[in-house]
């Protein structure tokens, strides 16, 4: 449809206004206040969400250019009432204290696992031309990078995260 | 924010049509124009948003790589073509911002990013030539750990923050432009000033011009490369010193190499003073050192960033050691 972008599958009109960044179209316009605003200058991460399956800072995103896309948010993630596992996961390893960062680094982290199975390398990898990456606790921090969290929750974060990769310990 | 309209460009004339026009400008990642438009250093009244332009890498036949300027930092880091064959710029492009900015980020904008200190936004408590000319230079006699070490002048110090294009510039990168006048094709490391008496001015570039997209050229010894960026923290910082370089032997004599330096200068920094002092000469330890530290020559040192000097040089040095020894292999 156009002159909409679909959030968490629902269809909505584009803003009026080009100067609606893609987080307040989606705090303040569809009361979805689950994505927050730490920083609102890219520095935080705390506003990160999923575009066709991508992360990206919604505080620097016009909600304009995104047309015909679709966004999912934190309230886009349980199913039928049941939490995404990685949502579970950052219950069960205490991956937060505060909680504003998390919605944040939940759909990084999502986004992440995305890109690794991409095979997109980071700044730790040391062989470019790998076809497999493994998740290394190094490679976990490098990727997440950009979520920040002011408790410092992030041994539990990375615990939460890896805990939800294929192969890992139960 | 100020009120802007936004129009979506169908193909490079139309963007050239529209961004002509004064109080254009184009839009892509957003990840810094939306930034300076929040903090009002940059006020368009109209965006041309070009991200729906080519987004294609092209591996050509005669070794050269054509990347469209849609094209996001993600997908060139991650393109098998520039990982094996430009290892330094893949590195580079996932040195910088964070996985969600990269995301974002066109390969054009990242280019066209200003050059620009945290002096530059702060409208009401600094005095910044390159927001408003004339005004003064709140970073010379300010804090100024960051800030450059080469090419400076009394009007400015800030650093192009870029890490993607040094890469390009080690890499001798054409940027191809559609202008107003049609088209055309520069360097690289001629695209970007160094701030003279005009730093409100980054580029060559003027009204109008587009980046349509940025050619590797073919370079034998390109697989061959690396970069190491020196930052605070281990990583989401801009450079303090970085190093794209390239390295050709043969019989432990240097047959060609490319260097090129961020973080010390208000552009993309071709060392081309060391690469011809290495040219023929040994591949030793002492060599790249000797090489590195009369690049460094020339470098006037701050109140607070004389450290970049000696930074500079131990990293060139360290770069070109492990590039002879390991091909540039962590």
């Amino acid at each position: 449809m156009s002159n909409s972008l679909r959030i968490n599958g629902i269809d909505r009109p584009l803003p009026a206004d080009p100067r609606v960044s893609l987080l307040d179209f989606l705090r303040e316009h569809l009361h979805l206040s689950g994505t927050k605003k730490g920083c609102d200058q890219g520095a935080c991460g705390a506003c990160t969400v999923l575009v066709d399956g991508e992360r990206i800072l919604s505080c620097l995103a016009l909600a304009v250019q995104y047309e015909g896309r679709s966004v999912t948010s934190i309230e886009g993630l349980a199913e039928n009432g049941e939490l995404h596992p990685l949502q579970q996961a950052f219950i069960d390893h205490d991956g937060f204290q505060c909680g504003y960062c998390t919605p944040g680094q939940i759909c990084s982290a999502i986004g992440m696992a995305a890109e690794l199975g991409r095979g997109v390398p980071s700044h730790v990898t040391d062989d470019l031309e790998a076809g497999d990456i493994a998740l290394t606790h190094d490679e976990v921090r490098e990727r997440m990078s950009g979520n920040l969290c002011r408790c410092g929750a992030y041994n539990g974060i990375v615990a939460a995260i890896v805990s939800t990769q294929p192969g890992a310990p139960a | 924010m100020n009120p802007f309209t936004y129009a979506r460009a169908a193909s490079a004339q139309d963007a050239v049509r529209l961004g002509a026009q004064p109080g254009s400008a184009y839009l892509g990642g957003g990840t810094n124009l939306v930034d300076l438009m929040r903090d009002t250093p940059a006020r368009p009244d109209t965006l041309v948003d070009v991200t729906g332009l080519p987004a294609t890498i092209e591996e050509r036949a005669d070794g050269s790589i054509l990347v469209g300027a849609a094209v996001k930092n993600t997908a060139l880091a991650a393109h098998p073509a520039i990982r094996s064959r430009f290892p330094a710029l893949s590195r580079a492009i996932v040195a910088g911002a964070s996985a969600q900015i990269r995301n974002m980020a066109t390969v054009g904008g990242n280019v066209l990013q200003r050059t620009r200190c945290a002096y530059y936004y702060d409208a009401d408590g600094a005095d910044c030539n390159k927001r408003t000319p004339g005004q003064g230079c709140a970073a010379i006699g300010g804090f100024n750990r960051n800030h450059a070490i080469l090419g400076a002048s009394p009007s400015c110090v800030a650093t192009h923050p870029s890490d993607m294009c040094v890469a390009l510039a080690a890499f001798d990168a054409i940027v191809h432009l559609e202008g107003a006048q049609g088209r055309r094709s520069v360097n690289l490391t001629d695209l970007h000033r160094l701030p003279e008496d005009q730093p409100e001015r980054d580029t060559l570039l003027v009204p109008g011009d587009l980046i349509t997209a940025i050619e590797l050229p073919p370079l034998p010894f390109s697989a061959r490369s690396t970069y190491r960026k020196v930052r605070d923290r281990a990583s989401y910082a801009f450079a303090l010193v970085s190093v794209a370089a390239a390295l050709d032997l043969e019989d432990g004599k240097v047959r060609d190499v490319r260097i090129a330096l961020g973080g010390v200068a208000h552009k993309p920094w071709r060392a081309r003073r060391a690469e011809d002092l290495l040219r023929g000469g040994p591949a030793s330890a002492d060599a790249f050192r000797a090489a590195a530290e009369a690049e460094l020559a020339a470098a006037v040192p701050l109140h607070d960033n004389g450290f970049k000097i000696g930074l500079a040089i131990n990293t060139i040095a360290a770069v070109l050691g492990a590039l002879a020894t390991r091909g540039g292999k962590p």
